[in-house]
């Protein structure tokens, strides 16, 4: 099947689609755009959380059908030029990344928790991060890089 | 005045002891750096693997024909396809690249479809036709010695015993225990992975996700029967490691795929696949008796201690020889009798994870020093502290430790840290279970425990531990610039910020360039035993004060000399190899020998709240104190220390492999368990920067101590919570209610 989808602002379109393919295999495989990671493709990780119209979505469970006609989000699709979204930013300056292979997913989650809620409690930065597992960091600094920024996006607002 | 090498270096910004940012760090934030799964090649297939569904069984027949049908496939490949030797593995080559007659675990290959869509090759697979006759498998390691011999030497891969002191001692107050560890997975987020892209002459390169490149080259080699100069290996992005990259996976796997057809061939693990994939955490069952004086004194320590090493050897004998000579733990004891067993078993191949045998035995000693506390009536820091070694102190193998050995220290600083609150009001989320409202605080008990633990850094027992580093300096756009070449591998780490700075620090340039890590230059060990920083960073190091020397001599005694202009056209390009002091392997039948090149230390005071009526433990608060010799760089020293006490809380409380007679019941994240942010408790780290003597800058690797101390201090909290005896890790909730 043929699959017509707006990702990252630009229209894109793909063939040969097989029915089962997933939104992320669409993504990493047919668009060109791996930056969404397959960590587990079973909803479980978090590791390939896009937005979908505006909402974070595991891309492992959509199917690669059900995103017909809609905008899809990517990590790859949240900063601007060269300018890194200040969630980008703050991973990288509180060390919060090591491996990397969770980084787009909590990128994404993150950047969704700080639209919805700018000044969020500790409690509310796991709550919202916990579906995406991180092997590498014990994510303490992944805590400290959404309060950075936050802080950062509240300064700047 | 004439120039020395220290004239030529100036302090710049992004040295050693600043934590500069990672140099991969903005393209893993973007989503654009390239992990092994990642890749894509122009015209490439899609390889995949049929494994076995039986623990144990032989294999009568195999049928290609309706597989070789199916539209698309380009390949279906058995063991008769393997053109060299079929064997591979770290210390034995026992292990099939492809089965031949037998199976000797679930989940090992059998057979390889190359086809035009992973999908197409997941059809292809499912119509080859295997029959088995299947056997009964030996799956316990304390009667598998006597069992039916799965391999022709039998099941015992290796016995180490220790023997030290009298052997008849006895002691006032004695505690003896059985302690069992199951079988812990890596589980590191990216998924087993890599593109094999044939060359017009019968060659082949591998893109691949592994913790050594030389030792994989070697082995697939080997299997593909070429020299080792037609395979060759670049490392890609690697989505982390903890020893569960150390073996080959679908490394020899790729590469007959496309060298048999022509076509470039990616191979990317699912999850489940990945739980077979690749080798765990020897489970085990060590039987420990301690003997102490009235005073808290211990008078020797006797242990029997059997680790399950699975179907294959992978690294059992070295992770053998961890457990046996760091059994006792980080303490003086004069009469030692250590007896620690590998085996063989139809259960998972078990090899490398961070705390490689110092784990499983630091549960067991830990549990044993808050039994002793208990026996005595004392505090079980200030028995840890009466027997704690320092520097001076003798192991047990007679090994003289000759560097810091702070573990008194570190025991102290982790108890006289504040203790956290009780919370001032219920919040749920602060309640073990969480918002699944499990309790209002009804039922709630805190528990406080300590552990420390000891770890030996770099590769022991004589073996040859190098690194080799090439570094060049040149003038680019009017600049100093530096490259540092090697082929050790980067999993997350942060060994190339390390590299960086050392170079930053060494030639007094900035702008530093880490080169893709390849076997385009010589071995530069594995990413295991805590030891790049020291052996490859010590690689990097020796690369630049051969720089320097050359720049010494360009510049023929004139000082001071601006580097630019010194340098002018020419380019300074030195290439080291690196070595850590020799060590010996141990004797084998008293296990005495100076087998290890340094030993870290970390300890653990851990702060839990149980429900004791359904037995859901939060871990309220985890301490560490750690020596790491020097921060190279404290922002990374700390995100190991910090995602090394996760894992092991995560072998504390939920993470375990769970067999059923050899077969894995839990290949899936949805029911292996690993730590989220909401198990993940807050952290108070201190560091102590005590510099060996022996290490390149004083260092003392860090990546391991951390993991190894987290676990019993956990449990001793659940302990000290509950009152019960608690000998296996993971804890369950049914250990804590009794049901
Ligand atoms: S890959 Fe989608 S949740 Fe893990
Ligand atoms: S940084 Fe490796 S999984 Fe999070």
């Amino acid at each position: 099947m043929r699959v017509n989808v707006t990702v990252n602002g630009e229209q894109r379109q793909a063939d040969d689609v097989w029915e089962g393919e997933s939104l992320l295999f669409l993504l990493r495989e047919r668009l060109g755009l791996p930056g969404s990671k397959n960590a587990c493709e079973q909803g479980e990780c978090g590791s390939c959380t896009v937005y979908l119209d505006d909402v974070p979505v595991c891309a492992c469970l959509v199917a690669a059908g059900q995103a017909e006609d809609r905008e899809v989000r990517t990590v790859e699709g949240l900063a601007r030029g060269d300018r890194l979204d200040p969630v980008q930013e703050a991973f990288v300056e509180a060390g919060a990344v090591q491996c990397g292979f969770c980084t787009p997913g909590l990128v994404v989650a993150a950047h969704d928790l700080l639209d919805r809620v700018p000044k969020p409690s500790d409690p509310e930065i796991r709550e919202a991060l916990a579906g995406n597992l991180c092997r590498c960091t014990g994510y303490e600094k992944i805590l400290e890089a959404v309060r950075l920024a936050a802080s950062r996006k509240e300064a700047g607002a | 005045m004439s120039l020395t090498p220290a004239d030529l270096t100036s302090a710049v910004a992004g040295g050693i002891g600043a934590s500069p940012q990672r140099p991969d760090g903005n393209l893993k934030v973007r989503g654009e750096f390239a992990y092994a799964s990642d890749l894509w090649h122009e015209d490439m297939i899609w390889g995949a693997t049929l494994r076995s569904p039986h623990p144990y069984a032989r294999i009568v027949s195999v049928d290609l024909t309706e597989a070789l049908k199916v539209p698309g496939v380009h390949a279906v490949l058995t063991h008769e396809d393997v053109p060299g030797q079929n064997r591979y593995g770290l210390e034995h080559r026992d292990q099939p690249v492809l089965a031949e007659d037998v199976v000797r675990y679930q989940g090992e290959p059998v057979a390889l479809v190359g086809a035009d869509h992973p999908e197409t090759a997941l059809r292809a697979l499912k119509r080859i036709k295997v029959e088995y006759d299947v056997l009964t498998p030996v799956v316990d390691m304390e009667t598998a010695a006597d069992e039916r011999p799965l391999h022709p030497a039998g099941n015992v891969v290796r016995h180490v015993p220790i023997r030290r002191g009298d052997q008849r001692a006895e002691a006032e107050v004695v505690v003896t225990g059985r302690y069992e560890v199951g079988m812990q997975d890596q589980a590191f987020l990216g998924p087993e992975s890599g593109l094999a892209v044939p060359d017009e002459e019968g060659g082949v390169d591998l893109y691949i996700a592994t913790q050594w490149l030389h030792v994989d080259q070697a082995q697939v080699a080997v299997a593909l029967g070429l020299p080792l100069e037609r395979v060759r290996l670049t490392l890609s992005g690697v989505g982390g490691a903890f020893g569960g990259r150390e073996d080959l996976s679908m490394q020899v796997h790729a590469c007959l795929l496309a060298l048999r057809t022509g076509k470039p061939t990616k191979m990317v693990y699912n999850r489940e696949e990945s739980f077979y994939g690749h080798v765990h955490r020897h489970p085990a069952v060590l039987y420990y008796e301690h003997g102490a004086d009235r005073t808290g004194r211990l008078v020797y320590v006797k242990a029997r201690i059997f680790l399950d090493g699975g179907a294959y050897a992978s690294s059992t004998s070295a992770v053998v020889a961890n457990a046996a000579t760091l059994g006792v733990g980080p303490y003086d004891v004069d009469n030692v009798t250590v007896d620690c067993w590998g085996v063989y078993t139809n259960n998972p191949p078990c090899g490398a994870m961070r705390g490689f045998g110092a784990v499983q035995a630091a549960f067991a000693y830990e549990s044993q020093m808050d039994r002793l506390a208990e026996a005595l009536g004392m505090d079980p820091v200030d028995v840890r502290i009466v027997n704690a070694m320092s520097e001076g102190s003798v192991m047990p193998t007679g090994q003289v430790v000759d560097s810091a050995a702070p573990v008194a220290q570190l025991l102290k600083l982790v108890k006289d840290k504040p203790m956290p609150p009780l919370p001032a009001a219920v919040d749920l989320r602060d309640m073990p279970g969480g918002v699944s409202n499990t309790t209002h605080g009804e039922g709630v008990v805190r528990g406080v425990g300590y552990a420390v633990g000891i770890k030996n850094i770099c590769f022991s027992e004589g073996f040859d531990d190098y690194s080799t580093a090439r570094v060049r300096l040149q003038v680019i756009n009017g600049e100093p610039a530096a490259s540092a070449h090697t082929a050790a591998a980067e999993v997350g780490q942060g060994l190339v910020t390390i590299m960086q700075q050392i170079v930053r620090t060494e030639l007094g340039v900035e702008r530093v360039t880490i080169l893709p890590m390849d076997t385009g230059i010589g071995n530069g060990g594995s990413t295991s035993a805590s030891r790049q920083t020291y052996v490859t960073g010590g690689a990097v190091r020796a690369a630049c004060a051969a720089v320097r020397e050359k720049l010494v001599k360009l510049a023929g005694g004139r000082a001071p000399v601006d580097l630019v202009d010194l340098l002018g056209d020419d380019v300074i390009d030195e290439t080291v190899e690196w070595r850590h002091r020799a060590t010996e392997r141990i004797d084998p039948v008293t296990g005495q020998g100076n087998a290890h090149v340094q030993y870290g230390f970390a300890a653990h005071r851990a702060v839990v709240d149980v429900d004791v009526e359904l037995g859901l433990v939060k871990v309220v608060e985890l301490d560490c104190a750690q020596d790491v010799g020097k921060a190279l760089n404290p922002q990374a020293v700390l995100g190991q220390i910090q995602g090394g006490s996760a894992q092991g809380l995560g072998l504390a409380v939920m993470e375990e492999i769970q067999l059923a007679d050899g077969k894995v019941r839990n290949p899936s994240f949805t029911d292996y368990l690993i730590p989220t942010v909401l198990d993940m408790p807050p952290m108070s780290i201190d560091v102590l920067e005590l510099a060996d003597p022996h290490a390149p800058y004083g260092v003392r690797g860090v990546g391991e101590p951390p993991t190894i101390s987290s676990t019993p201090a956990i449990v001793a909290a659940i302990r000290a919570a509950t009152g019960l005896a608690l000998t296996r890790v993971p804890v369950r909730p049914e250990h804590i209610t009794g049901t």
